[in-house]
């Protein structure tokens, strides 16, 4: 199969005209948001676009010039918490979430605040690994930031005044709220996180002018429903099954995908016996009613926290038959990659892009032989997984999908019996480091001095050919990564490392063209913008927002 | 209008207003002093915090403020707190192991509490009143205009500062003064600037943020700004407000209306 790009470069110029420089017009419609890739001078929703590929069509930097790339300004952060935001960009004005829930509006060409919408946490807020927030959405003339205390919140776009809230969840029962917020037509959707506090998870959507709930789709379902056969006893009821990362939309279709967390308790499958849907699967669901139109489940019974938590990458490829293949292109966490139906959910392919253990591959129909190692041995990919949350990229240029993998990255898992008790953990175990004492576990490595072993693991950003799940090319780093990846149709690919290195490498070939040291642990998606003719690329390091662009 | 009977409910006299306003030029006080005089009260704060007492303490400590055991908050008796600020933080903390319960005040209402308590013995409530908050309201986007500037959760106009937590963040007293004299009471972060660009057009708008060689505003079409100095032939920084008098367009009782609205604004 070959992909397919689309006539973008020839709206170009056209829409670039159309921008104005310092001045915010801020209507954002829904006819913007689906044709987001159209206008690639802003950055319209987490992913880039509903298709979630998080490649631009901004050329500006490019193979022969990156010489003259260089610092634009910064936005340091006045928080100490992790910084995972993307920002978003409207016509020059970039909205940026400043850890936790603080909103800030820049100009987007200068690093300059226009204003704070500053947001207190209640205290009961209990997220399981970080108070982070991935940023923001909009339609019209409103912003949506989803709380770390399980508010959605609507700000004015405009002046930064509040306009709503709703609780989506309980921050007393474990519920939190990370994501960055999905519109869609009229509605916002956000999914909660709390896998590691006996939730039953869900999604919800919004009326985007009230803030009054449309629909709540549960991730886990109910006594009477399909999919409550694969839960034994009351299990599904605090079975977890977040969906703590924005989804993807393909308006075609008419559905929204979002990739669903792991079951709890997250390391005793005996605690939850079934396959305990819709836990590390895929949904499909109906953006107007949360209808659900299928599922793909990645990891039955998973035992070892194996959150199916990443963006659906949305391509079309010819069929070879004259027709059109909507394809979903995903890179799990337990290791395997996957190809994906978006009509039906059916699988086409799958093959394992870091070394796995867990299973010996994946049947006719997607699910895995499941080969649990013996007690005390490693399984591979260990407990944070071949990757994680960390946006990956296609490009139709060079028609590869590109992920950051942790490899040769294990865990050493023993389950324990879990009593729930509501608003704590409830884990059923322990994943162990397997290196030995004094090595460090990756998922734990923090600071400026990293002198573990090599044993632990490594992190690469890995091209795969989604024709064939091949690897293409692979540029290894000495520490995991968590950075996402942004590609360009200059065919650069954008990242970063736990090492604080922001490095830029030719999409085609994985050669490292350049790079920056920014001393700090770079955990977002780099993405891009124009303002005024000139291309930025935007990515969070330790705790502040670099933006570069060509030296003017 | 939610104040008891004991007060009788009256609309701000003209004669009134000399007097107060003379009090609301004196400043506020510095609330970590202990005070000992109604002076050091404003009127507006005293009369909000009056309104917070019938909702919230009558019950237990009565009108005359002397129906717990021990405690005589128009005679200055307390059981714990002797200072002002030691007040507030009662006032929020409750007291553990009583009937006194965890309040969540926000900084204005607490100056209103500490502030009638503190003159509860010897206050006229007749020559002031909040007015009725649900006809502020309405005044607020019909007859006063408000809305035509300012915007409260989504709606209205951005060209004056968003008031949706307004009552959150200013005393009763401040608020008043703002609605009877926007200039005179008028925060520097509030004054409008006016910026010539090099090709000679006319932004007029609130300054959002400045530095060395930039500033940041909104415009007269709500349209956020980001403008280098060097590409500015003129700014200017007005001192007088562009918001008019209340009392331009609203009568006294209304004004009194529109106040007690504002108290109610406090965020989401």
């Amino acid at each position: 199969m070959s992909t397919t790009t689309r006539g973008r470069r020839i709206l170009l110029p056209l829409l670039l005209a159309a921008a104005l420089p310092g001045a915010a017009a801020a209507q954002v419609t829904f006819d913007r948001l689906l044709n987001a890739e159209a206008e690639p001078h802003n950055w319209l929703t987490y992913s880039g676009s509903y298709s979630s590929n998080r490649h631009t069509a901004l050329d500006q930097i490019a193979p022969d010039n990156l010489d003259r790339l260089e610092l634009a300004w910064i936005f340091q952060a006045n928080s100490l918490e992790p910084f995972q935001a993307t920002p978003l960009v409207v016509d020059g004005v970039m909205y940026l979430t400043e850890p936790v829930n603080n909103v800030a509006a820049l100009d987007a060409a200068t690093g300059r605040v226009f204003w704070k919408y500053e947001y207190t946490p209640s205290p009961l807020a209990r997220p399981c690994c970080g108070a982070v927030n991935r940023g923001v959405a909009i339609l019209g003339d409103t912003l949506f930031l989803a709380t770390i205390d399980g508010n959605l919140v609507a700000i004015d776009a405009v002046g930064g005044g509040p306009v709503w809230k709703t609780e989506v969840a309980d921050p007393a029962a474990g519920y939190a709220l990370t994501l960055a917020p999905l519109v869609i037509k009229d509605k916002v959707i956000v999914g909660v996180a709390g896998g590691e506090f006996g939730i039953r998870g869900y999604i919800d959507a919004y009326d985007a002018a009230t803030g009054e709930r449309a629909w709540r789709f549960y991730t886990i379902p109910g006594p009477g429903e399909p999919g409550h056969e694969t839960w034994e006893n009351d299990a599904w009821r605090t079975g977890g099954a977040s969906a703590w990362l924005t989804g993807s939309y393909d308006p075609d279709l008419d559905l929204t995908y979002w990739g669903i967390g792991n079951p709890g308790p997250d390391w005793n499958p005996a605690q939850r016996p079934g396959d305990n849907l819709y836990s590390d699967s895929v949904v499909a669901l109906d953006p107007d009613t949360g209808e659900l139109a299928w599922h793909f489940q990645f990891t039955p019974n998973d035992p070892y926290d194996y959150d199916s938590v990443q963006i659906p990458v949305l391509i079309d490829a010819p069929d070879g038959a004259g027709g059109t293949l909507k394809l979903m292109l995903w890179a799990n966490r337990n290791g395997f990659f996957y190809v994906l139906d978006r009509e039906n959910g059916r699988f086409l392919n799958g093959t394992n892009f870091v070394p796995v253990n867990w299973a010996s591959g994946l049947d006719d129909s997607g699910r895995p032989v499941q080969t649990p190692q013996p007690p005390g041995a490693t399984t591979f990919p260990g407990v944070q997984g071949g990757t994680n949350w960390y946006s990956p990229s296609y490009s139709p240029g060079t028609g590869l999908f590109y992920v950051s993998a942790w490899e040769a990255y294990g865990s050493v898992f023993e389950a324990q019996e879990a009593e729930y008790q509501p608003g704590r953990v409830f884990l059923g175990g322990r994943p162990a480091n397997p290196f030995g004492a004094g090595a460090n576990v990756p998922s734990l490595r923090r600071g400026h001095v990293n002198n573990w072993t090599d044993a632990a693991g490594g992190g690469a950003v890995i091209a795969i050919d989604p024709r064939s799940g091949e690897q293409r090319w692979r540029v290894a780093m000495t520490d995991v990564t968590s950075s996402g990846i942004l590609t360009s149709a200059s065919n650069l690919l954008f990242t970063g490392n736990r090492e604080g290195d922001f490095h830029i490498l030719d999409a085609e070939t994985g050669d490292v063209l350049w790079r920056k040291p920014l001393g700090g642990m770079i955990a977002n998606g780099p993405m891009s913008y124009q303002v005024a003719g000139r291309q930025y690329v935007a990515l969070a390091a330790g705790h502040s927002l670099f933006v570069f662009a060509l030296k003017e | 209008m939610g104040t008891s009977a004991r007060r009788r409910a009256a609309g701000w006299r003209a004669g009134a207003l000399p007097g107060l306003l003379a009090v609301l030029a004196a400043g506020g006080a510095p609330l970590a002093a202990a005070q000992d005089h109604a002076g050091q009260y404003e009127q507006a704060d005293i009369e909000f915090g009056a309104r917070l007492y019938d909702a919230n303490c009558v019950q237990c400590h009565a009108e005359t403020g002397d129906a717990v055991a021990g405690v005589d908050l128009a005679g200055g008796v307390y059981s714990r707190a002797g200072s002002d600020a030691e007040l507030r933080t009662l006032l929020r903390a409750g007291i553990p192991g009583t009937a006194m319960p965890p309040n969540e005040f926000n900084a204005s209402e607490l100056t209103g509490l500490v502030s009638y308590l503190r003159t509860m013995r010897d206050f006229d409530l007749s020559a002031v009143t909040l007015g009725d908050a649900a006809r502020g309201r309405g005044l607020f986007a019909g007859k006063g205009a408000c809305a035509s500037c300012h915007r409260v959760f989504g709606a209205g106009s951005r060209t004056a500062p968003d008031l949706s937590a307004i009552g959150a963040v200013r005393t009763a007293a401040h608020l008043q003064q703002s609605l009877l004299d926007p200039t005179g009471s008028m925060l520097p972060v509030n004054r409008p600037v006016r910026a010539v660009l090099e090709d000679g057009t006319v932004l007029t708008g609130r300054r959002l943020n400045e530095d060395t060689y930039a500033i940041q505003m909104i415009d007269q079409n709500e349209r956020l700004r980001s403008i280098e100095k060097t590409g500015l032939r003129e700014l200017t920084a007005g001192a007088e407000s562009p918001m008019p008098p209340a009392t331009d367009l609203l009568d006294d009782r209304e004004v009194a209306d529109v106040l007690a609205y504002l108290l109610t604004l406090k965020g989401l």
